[in-house]
């Protein structure tokens, strides 16, 4: 450690530390920049929100304050009172749970058999898996529309649920991760002569129990936000999910942006709530069906 | 042994079982049904006479057919890669923050995204009004004083209705790009800015090509359902001219469920169908020679 040393390793930390400083002020102002951004994104939720709490009077005053003058939930009485929301979350609720559970269960099963098993057929189902993938539902409706209505489902929930049944992607991901669970287990089991739908739900469900739940997540959310095929399968009052619901009856309200936002907000709560509490699986679900495996 | 073969055949019939069933009767069945109606003079309910490929010819030369598919392209470009340019901007805008920051603007980023879409129209076509939008403030800047509405002057329809899903939509892109971003070594950087590249240089010589297959993923995840839009494009549309901005999906609808046209409806839907089919495969072969990199 000679004196001269000292200097030259100075010069070599100054250097770079000036630099530092100028990039933390860029760096502040970036960050600045971003949260203004990302508040500019929440911003029409936040009024929507605010614009529901709002009396009419204030909503079509041309202020447009940023916070009530008054709070009052008069607009979610009157959507309460006068539409069928509460019948359509009905709806909503019961087809979105039974889509959920239909689609892990039959998925799971069908994703081990896949994985696991060798059977005739097996490639061919593969096939009609990754065929699926690439066919738009959307351009079945018209078929979907005359198979539900010569069953004779039309305005039921069983219409409404039947196909939204097709979800590949979910049998996709279980099968990755069916393929990655180590051999020993499914010996070890078969070696206490389990058999192998005692091994799917003892062993590989709850091992990928993460998977599962991210899955069902995703599955749930984007049942509960469908609107094509529910705005066409179900065309009474009685039998509309929220999303079509809300849609459909703007004109019985008279002045209405304060209750259309108070329908929006109620239509858009279930699914926030999901995201806010499972952020993690969301992200997770989001990966995974993207094909990115996280 | 044999036995032991025949109980996993059975066991495995009976796990495939529910989904051979759901899939054969709402895809495979549907999907064959649809080509077979295509090619008849049937109307919604009921069946038809077989007339050839003559639906192909009227739906190919039908003017609205022309102008769906040009408003499904415009859609497209409106949509496609503006999304994904702002979504790795804030994407990498939001990789550089840490800790509760980095969670609440990534939430403020996403949310929108789990959101349904009749809630999307809903809050944004109150803010857009005519009366009382907030964004009025803004159209009379432009509009020397007077309010527009933004969804009824046909050339600003696409661009707003384009703009709405943008805001919908990138929450999905920007968590694959952040997961993207995520891979990419810091040590690389270090490297870069030791030899005192700028941010920019940084940009396009590292972060760009390295980003490229995720670029290239969302690009194609977008591509293909952006091709199938409908939801947002209606909504708007109602009450307003809607020919003039019908987008393809919604000309299937129409034929179907408005013009009692069974026949032309599953014509258009295979046809679209084969478009989509076909972008499809590009998508994968470009994924897979990314996986085989």
């Amino acid at each position: 450690m000679s004196a001269d040393a000292i200097p030259s390793s100075q010069a070599m930390t100054a250097e770079p530390s000036r630099r530092d400083r100028s990039l933390d002020l860029v760096g502040i102002v970036l960050s600045i920049v971003t949260l203004v951004a990302a508040l500019a994104s929440f911003f029409p939720i936040y009024w929507a929100i605010i614009t529901s709490i709002k009396p009419d009077g204030e909503v079509i005053s041309g202020s447009n304050t940023l916070w009530p003058n008054r709070i009052t939930f008069d607009s979610y009485i009157h959507i309460w009172n006068n539409t069928n929301i509460a019948i359509w979350y009905v709806n909503s609720m019961v087809t979105s749970l039974i889509i959920t559970a239909a689609v892990i269960v039959s998925s799971a099963g069908c994703a081990y058999a896949l994985s696991q098993l060798d059977f005739p057929g097996r490639r061919l189902i593969y096939m009609l898996i990754l065929a699926c993938f690439m066919v738009p539902m959307q351009a079945l409706i018209v078929n979907h529309f005359v198979l539900m209505a010569q069953f004779k489902l039309l305005n039921t929930w069983a219409g409404i649920i039947l196909p939204q049944l097709i979800v590949p992607v979910v049998i996709i991901v279980y099968k990755q991760f069916f393929d990655s669970v180590p051999k020993e287990f499914r010996e070890a089991a078969m070696m206490d002569a389990a058999g192998h739908f005692k091994i799917l739900f003892r062993v590989y469900l709850p091992m990928n129990w993460g998977v599962t739940a991210a899955l069902a997540i995703i599955t749930f959310i984007g049942a509960w936000n469908a609107f094509l095929w529910p705005f066409l399968a179900a065309t009474g009052e009685a039998t509309m999910t929220v999303p079509v619901g809300i849609t459909q009856v703007k004109d019985a309200y008279g002045i209405v942006y304060g209750k259309l936002m108070a329908s929006a907000v109620v239509a858009g709560l279930p699914v926030a709530i999901v995201y806010l509490i499972f952020q993690r699986r969301v992200t997770q679900a989001i990966m995974l069906s993207a094909g990115v495996k996280g | 042994m044999l036995r032991d073969r025949r109980r996993e055949y059975l066991t495995a019939f009976i796990l495939v079982g529910p989904f051979v069933l759901i899939y054969g009767v709402l895809f495979v069945w549907p999907t064959i049904q649809m080509v077979m109606l295509s090619f008849t003079k049937a109307p919604l309910i009921g069946a038809g006479d077989w007339v050839g490929w003559d639906n192909y010819v009227k739906i190919l030369t039908h003017r609205l057919f022309h102008t769906a598919s040009w408003n499904t392209a415009y859609f497209v470009l409106l949509t496609v890669i503006p999304n994904t340019l702002i979504s790795l901007l804030i994407a990498m805008a939001v990789n550089r923050l840490n800790g509760w920051l980095q969670g609440l603007v990534l939430a403020c980023f996403f949310l929108p995204y789990i959101l349904p879409v009749s809630v999307v129209f809903l809050t944004w076509n109150w803010i857009i009004d005519v009366q009382y939008g907030l964004v009025q403030g803004v159209v009379r800047l432009f509009n020397g004083g007077e309010p527009a509405s933004l969804t009824r002057t046909i050339p600003l329809f696409m661009p707003t209705v384009a703009f709405v899903t943008i805001w919908w939509t990138m929450g999905f892109n920007i968590l694959l790009f952040l997961a993207g971003l995520r891979t990419i070594s810091p040590e690389i950087y270090e490297a870069a800015q030791l030899d005192s590249a700028g941010r920019w240089r940084q940009f396009t010589r590292i972060t760009w090509p390295l980003i490229w297959p995720v670029t290239a993923l969302v690009l194609t995840i977008q591509l293909i359902a952006q091709l199938k839009i409908f939801d947002q494009v209606y909504l708007f549309s109602i009450g307003g001219r809607q020919d003039a901005t019908i987008v393809l999906v919604q000309y299937i609808y129409k034929l179907a469920f408005q013009q009692n046209k069974g026949g032309e409806a599953a014509t258009a839907a295979v046809l679209l169908f084969a478009m989509i089919i076909i972008l499809s495969v590009l998508q994968y072969q470009l994924l897979r020679s990314r996986g085989e990199k």
